[in-house]
C-alpha cells in the first residue's frame, strides 16, 4: 500500500502485468501487483495464456483521483486482461478532474489481449484517460475499449479518452474522443455521436494484415472495420446503449476471421 | 504578408477541387442527421473541433516549415477511415496543381516529387500557404473555413437549403473559428519544438463511420 498516496487531489494507485513466455509453451507472470483501489489477480488461463482480471474498479476513479495500469506481455507470451466490473468515473469532492492512464506493450512474438469492461462516465465526474500502446512488428495485439455516457436515463459526465497505437515505433492511430458537458461544441452533433450514449473502438494488430489487411467496410450502419496505415485495424462503433455497442464489436471482430 | 493572396488561397472558386466534396455532409444528410440550417451547424461546429482542428494544426505547422513527411505521417494515424485518406490525399494532389501553378516555389515542386498520389491536403495548404507569402495563421485559418464551407454549401445542393440561411451558419461560427485558428498557431509554434505528438487527435465517430458508408454507395454527389 505504500504507493497510494491521498493527496489533497485524491488517491494515486497504480497496477503493473509483465508476462513472460517460460520456453515450455506456457505463459508467467513476474511482475502482478497492484495498491489501493487497483487489484490484480491471476485467474484460470486457456492453453499458453495467462489471464489477468482487474479487480475493484467500480471505487473509481473519483475526481482528483489519478491511476495508472501498466502492462507488458514479453518473451512470446499470451496475456489476456479483462475487468471484473465495468470503471464508473465519478464526481469527487474535489473539482479537480481524475486521470487513467493506460501504458501498454508488446513485444514481437508475443500476444496481448486486452479486453476490460465498460467506462461508465457518470454524470458530474470529469475524466481524462489517455491509452497508449506500443507494439512490435510480428505482435499480436486485440484491444477493446467502451465508453458509456452516463448511468440507465442520466446525463453523462466529461469524457476525454485518447488512444495512441504504435507499431514498431510508427504512430499508425492517434485519436481522441471528448465528450459531456464542457466538450468542444457539437461532440453530440450529427458528425459527432447524435445521440448515441455509447461509443467504442477495438484495435486489432495482427501480422499478417501487411500483407493482407481486411477490407474497409460499415457494419450494421453502427461500426466501420477500418484498415489502418500499418498492420493493423480498427473497428470504430457508436450504439444506443452498452449491450447494443458490444453486440456491434464483436459482430464486427468475428467479421475479420 | 499580403491579404489579397489569403483571398486568393481561401476564395471557393481556387482551382483546388475542394467543390467536389461535402466533408461528410452527403452521408449526414442521408442518414437523417442534417435536415436543416440548426442541424448543419452543429454538424459544422463538431467537425470544425475535431477533424478541423486537427487539419487546421497540421497546416499551420506546415506554414512554419516543420518536415511534411512527418506531418503527413500524424495525418494519416489520425484519420483512420481509408476513405477519408483517399480523400485527403486527392484534395492534396489537386490544390498541389493549382498552388504550384499560382506560386511556384521550390518547396512545392520537392513535396511533388515526394507524394506523387498526393499528400494530406492541410500538408499541401500550409506550404501553399508559404509559397504564397503566408503565414501559418492565414494557413489555419484556411483550413478552417475550407472545412465548414464545403460541407455548407454541399447542404444548399443536398437538401435545397436556404443560402441564406447556410451562410448564417458559417457567420455564427465565426468566434469558434477565430479561437480554433490561434490555437492551431500556437501548437504549430510547439510542433517545430515538440515534434508532431503534440498535434491534437480529436476525432468525431460519425465522419468516420459514415465516410465509409459513402464510399460504398453506388451514386452519389460528392466525391466525399
Amino acid at each position: 500500500m505504500d504507493r497510494v498516496r491521498t493527496a489533497p487531489g485524491g488517491v494515486r494507485a497504480s497496477a503493473r502485468v509483465l508476462a513472460r513466455g517460460d520456453g515450455r509453451g506456457g505463459t508467467v507472470l513476474p511482475v502482478l501487483e497492484g495498491d489501493g483501489p487497483l487489484a490484480v489477480r491471476r485467474t484460470r488461463g486457456s492453453g499458453a495464456e495467462a489471464r489477468v482480471m482487474l479487480v475493484g474498479a467500480m471505487s473509481g476513479p473519483l475526481g482528483g483521483d489519478h491511476f495508472t495500469v501498466t502492462a507488458r506481455a514479453a518473451d512470446g507470451a499470451r496475456l489476456s486482461v479483462g475487468s471484473a466490473a465495468a470503471t464508473l468515473a465519478l464526481p469527487g469532492q474535489d473539482k479537480a478532474g481524475a486521470r487513467y492512464d493506460v501504458r501498454l506493450g508488446v513485444d514481437e512474438d508475443a500476444e496481448l489481449n486486452w479486453l476490460p469492461e465498460q467506462l461508465i462516465s457518470a454524470d458530474g465526474s470529469d475524466l481524462r484517460v489517455t491509452t497508449s500502446v506500443d507494439v512490435a512488428s510480428g505482435a499480436r495485439l486485440l484491444l477493446r475499449e467502451e465508453q458509456v455516457l452516463g448511468r440507465a436515463g442520466e446525463e453523462p459526465g466529461r469524457l476525454t479518452s485518447r488512444l495512441t497505437v504504435r507499431i514498431d515505433g510508427r504512430c499508425v492511430l492517434d485519436q481522441e474522443l471528448a465528450c459531456g458537458p464542457g466538450a468542444p461544441g457539437g461532440w453530440d452533433g450529427p458528425a459527432g455521436l447524435a445521440g448515441h450514449r455509447a461509443v467504442g473502438q477495438l484495435v486489432v494488430v495482427r501480422p499478417g494484415f501487411a500483407t493482407g489487411p481486411p477490407a474497409a467496410r460499415v457494419f450494421e450502419e453502427g461500426a466501420a472495420v477500418l484498415p489502418l496505415a500499418g498492420p493493423a485495424a480498427l473497428v470504430t462503433a457508436v450504439a444506443p446503449d452498452a449491450l447494443r455497442l458490444r453486440r456491434l464489436l464483436d459482430g464486427a471482430l468475428a467479421s475479420l476471421d | 504578408m499580403t491579404r489579397a493572396a489569403l483571398l486568393v488561397l481561401a476564395d471557393g472558386r481556387f482551382p483546388a477541387g475542394g467543390h467536389a466534396h461535402s466533408g461528410g455532409a452527403e452521408a449526414a444528410v442521408r442518414a437523417g442527421r442534417i435536415t436543416d440550417a440548426a442541424s448543419l451547424e452543429s454538424f459544422c461546429r463538431g467537425r470544425l473541433h475535431t477533424s478541423g482542428v486537427v487539419a487546421a494544426c497540421v497546416a499551420a505547422a506546415a506554414a512554419l516549415g516543420v518536415d511534411p513527411g512527418q506531418l503527413d505521417r500524424a495525418a494519416d494515424a489520425r484519420t483512420p477511415s481509408p476513405a477519408l485518406r483517399v480523400a485527403a490525399r486527392r484534395l492534396g494532389r489537386q490544390l498541389m496543381r493549382a498552388a504550384r501553378a499560382t506560386w511556384p516555389s521550390p518547396e512545392l515542386d520537392a513535396l511533388a516529387s515526394r507524394f506523387p498520389k498526393g499528400a494530406h491536403q492541410p500538408v499541401v495548404l500550409g506550404l501553399a500557404a508559404r509559397a504564397a507569402g503566408l503565414g501559418p495563421l492565414d494557413a489555419a485559418y484556411c483550413s478552417l473555413y475550407e472545412g465548414v464551407s464545403g460541407p455548407a454549401t454541399a447542404v444548399v445542393r443536398l437538401l435545397g437549403l436556404d443560402p441564406f440561411d447556410a451562410t448564417g451558419v458559417l457567420a455564427r461560427l465565426s468566434d469558434d473559428m477565430d479561437r480554433v485558428a490561434q490555437e492551431a498557431v500556437e501548437t504549430g509554434e510547439r510542433v517545430v519544438t515538440d515534434g508532431v505528438d503534440v498535434l491534437p487527435a480529436r476525432s468525431a465517430p460519425l465522419l468516420e463511420i459514415g465516410a465509409e458508408a459513402h464510399a460504398a454507395w453506388a451514386v452519389r454527389l460528392f466525391a466525399s
